[in-house]
């Protein structure tokens, strides 16, 4: 520490004015580099996607039911993916939606803090495990299970995926609907039980409308996980662009086919290369008009407790 | 009064609401297990997939298309070039990320007043932290790989992987610099120190463990990452590590995902083999950072 000591003692001269400015702009440029981030990812996707559409038409693209960017016949109407996308995040949201809820409810409410400081680290470790074994998850045993229950399915199915990702949002639901319940402040659950509520009443009554906007928010900021979820995915559900209403047919979803064209050799001038970013396009502005409306729930709806 | 009164129906049937309360719980503590046993079945799973092919030779042996070579008395097939491969890429991405993380978070506490360029960059933080890792994929594909000409290399894989873990890493960075009492920055003025100072001598030491607690929990998001890599073309067939920067590089998540994707039913246990080795990695870089902030916190 006497280094620091010295070196602090000898503040205040000019050379030094100049140095504390140049610093700043150094840590600047450093907060910087995230809004470039942002702007970098606007530019790409939308000069890919015009290249896309200069050999695409963008009404063939929004409203085409077949999806064959890379096999002959070519077509281009992307609501197949975008139908896939649709069924991993309906399916994984009726499960995670339920389930995290009701454990934010058990833990917040219910459960002795002993128990709580036991469980609720113990589902955060379910959202820190790679999707990648998600995906190896779904395959090696949730497909099983679910074969072994309707003998037709095959090796992928929206189903398996479905699954897997409600399993992997059930701690985003949990987590952040438990951290709102928690705020909600002892007094109102107090005036409740004065008024005869039960615990039961003050549970749903009380707590859950209290603490709605947190919990709401989280719902969307998990549906947004949902959508933008790709290898769980991609191992699960296989590689058939259709519109299906069979949650134990093989689909595709956006992320899943942006991998599908990664791993495969498409040369950059060809329409396949470009349309990865139109569909990233596509993904990128229904994920951040998720993300936008979970922030602002959050904020408008909130309630505020001394 | 019973008008006023939500909770008071008139007929003050207890015993059945009692009943109904019991039922709650019940289904409430039903779904607290669902996400328990879930992990439970997954960690199960992939242990005994893996049972007996995690060997001295997986983890010291590149890559074979012949399943036979990964078994013990096989000629010896593993996962070596992919674990050095992660190694570099999370070392090369936590060089960038603390520099630029630190950097930008120092920036928005200690010298950005609460004025709208602040707000403004924070929001756009938050949205950042919500793109899918899979889009990154694609701008470092479009930037790094074909952009400045980098390829598929190394260091493309890492700076795509530094700035999707930036935003979590600047966040928790932030929260540590503001958990440094402002009274200690005001005796440092005190004694005569610039800003610069102060933040080198004063509050960085004293938000280091925060820092690190921080940056290597981001940094073992990154290690698991496979979409982002796999756009900037991450290798799977390859069997030598990389030895320089713009050589080409496998990554763990990478070899499972190919494992897994094969169609012969044995890959199945050398996917699992290789999560084993990916999980024991984050389950250790997850330890450090937790021994870190428990020996340095301020509350124990």
């Amino acid at each position: 520490m006497s280094q620091a000591d010295t070196t602090i003692t000898t503040g205040g001269s000019s050379i030094d004015d100049r140095k504390n400015g140049f610093i700043k702009y150094v840590f600047f440029s450093c907060a910087l580099v995230t809004v470039l981030t942002t702007l970098g990812i606007i530019l790409v996707l939308i000069q890919g996607s015009i290249e896309f559409f200069q050999h695409v038409s963008i009404v063939e693209y929004l409203t085409g039911t077949n999806w064959s960017p890379v096999i002959q016949p070519y077509s281009y109407g992307v609501l197949p993916l975008v139908w896939g996308t649709l069924i991993i995040t309906v399916g994984s949201a009726l499960i995670a939606i339920p389930v995290g809820t009701a454990t934010a409810i058990y833990l917040s409410e219910y459960a002795e803090p002993r128990v709580r400081k036991v469980i609720k680290p113990t589902l955060e470790i379910l959202a820190g495990i790679p999707t990648i074994v998600y995906g190896f998850f779904a395959l090696s045993f949730i497909t099983p299970v679910i074969q072994f229950v309707f003998p037709q399915t095959g090796t992928f199915n929206a189903a398996s995926g479905a699954i897997v990702v409600g399993i992997m949002i059930i701690p985003m639901v949990s987590s952040l609907s438990e951290d709102a319940m928690s705020s909600v402040p002892d007094e109102l659950r107090n005036a409740a039980y004065g008024l005869g509520a039960t615990k039961f009443e003050v549970s749903t009554n009380v707590v859950v409308p209290a603490s709605l906007s947190g919990v709401v928010a989280s719902y969307i900021l998990a549906l947004s996980r949902a959508i933008g979820e790709t290898m769980a995915v991609t191992l699960a559900v296989g590689m058939t662009p259709q519109i299906t209403a069979n949650p134990l047919d093989s689909i595709q979803t956006m992320t899943a086919y942006m991998v599908q064209i990664g791993i495969s050799d498409v040369s950059v001038d060809s329409i396949g290369y470009q349309s990865l970013f139109a569909v990233g396009l596509t993904l990128f502005i229904l994920t951040l008009a998720m993300n936008m409306i979970s922030l602002w729930v959050k904020s408008r709806y909130r309630e505020e407790y001394q | 009064m019973s008008t006023n009164n939500p909770f008071a129906d008139g007929t003050d049937d207890i015993e059945r609401k009692r009943q109904i309360g019991r039922v709650f719980v019940g289904i409430c503590f039903a779904s607290t297990l669902v996400g328990i046993v879930a992990l439970v079945a997954l960690l199960a799973d992939v242990i005994y997939e893996s049972w007996g092919w995690v060997t001295w030779e997986f983890l010291t042996y590149p890559p074979s298309q012949v399943v036979e070579n990964f078994l013990p008395d096989g000629r010896g097939a593993g996962i070596y070039p992919a674990i050095v491969g992660s190694i570099f890429l999370i070392a090369l991405t936590a060089v960038f990320t603390i520099f630029l993380g630190v950097g930008a978070a120092v920036y928005l506490e200690e010298y950005a007043a609460d004025s709208q360029l602040k707000s403004f960059i924070e929001a756009n933080i938050a949205n950042l932290a919500g793109v899918p890792s899979i889009v990154y994929g694609l701008l470092g594909l479009a930037i790094f790989v074909r952009g400045i000409q980098l390829g598929s290399s190394l260091i493309a894989g890492a700076l795509t992987l530094t700035l999707l873990i930036l935003p979590i890493v600047i966040v928790s960075t932030q929260e540590s610099l503001r958990s440094v009492p402002d009274s200690q920055r005001q005796a440092a003025y005190g004694v005569g120190a610039t800003q610069w100072q102060v933040i080198r001598d004063v509050v960085l030491p004293r938000a280091l463990p925060g820092i690190m607690t921080g940056t290597i929990l981001s940094l073992s998001r990154a290690i698991g990452e496979t979409a982002p890599i796999l756009m900037v073309g991450a290798a799977t067939s390859l069997f030598v590590s990389p030895d320089s920067l713009t050589a080409p590089f496998s990554a763990m998540p990478m070899m499972i995902f190919e494992w897994a994707t094969l169609p012969e039913p044995e890959f199945q246990h050398v996917a699992a083999a290789g999560i084993v080795v990916l999980l024991t990695i984050l389950l250790l870089m997850n330890a450090v950072a937790i021994l870190i902030r428990n020996k340095y916190d301020p509350r124990s």
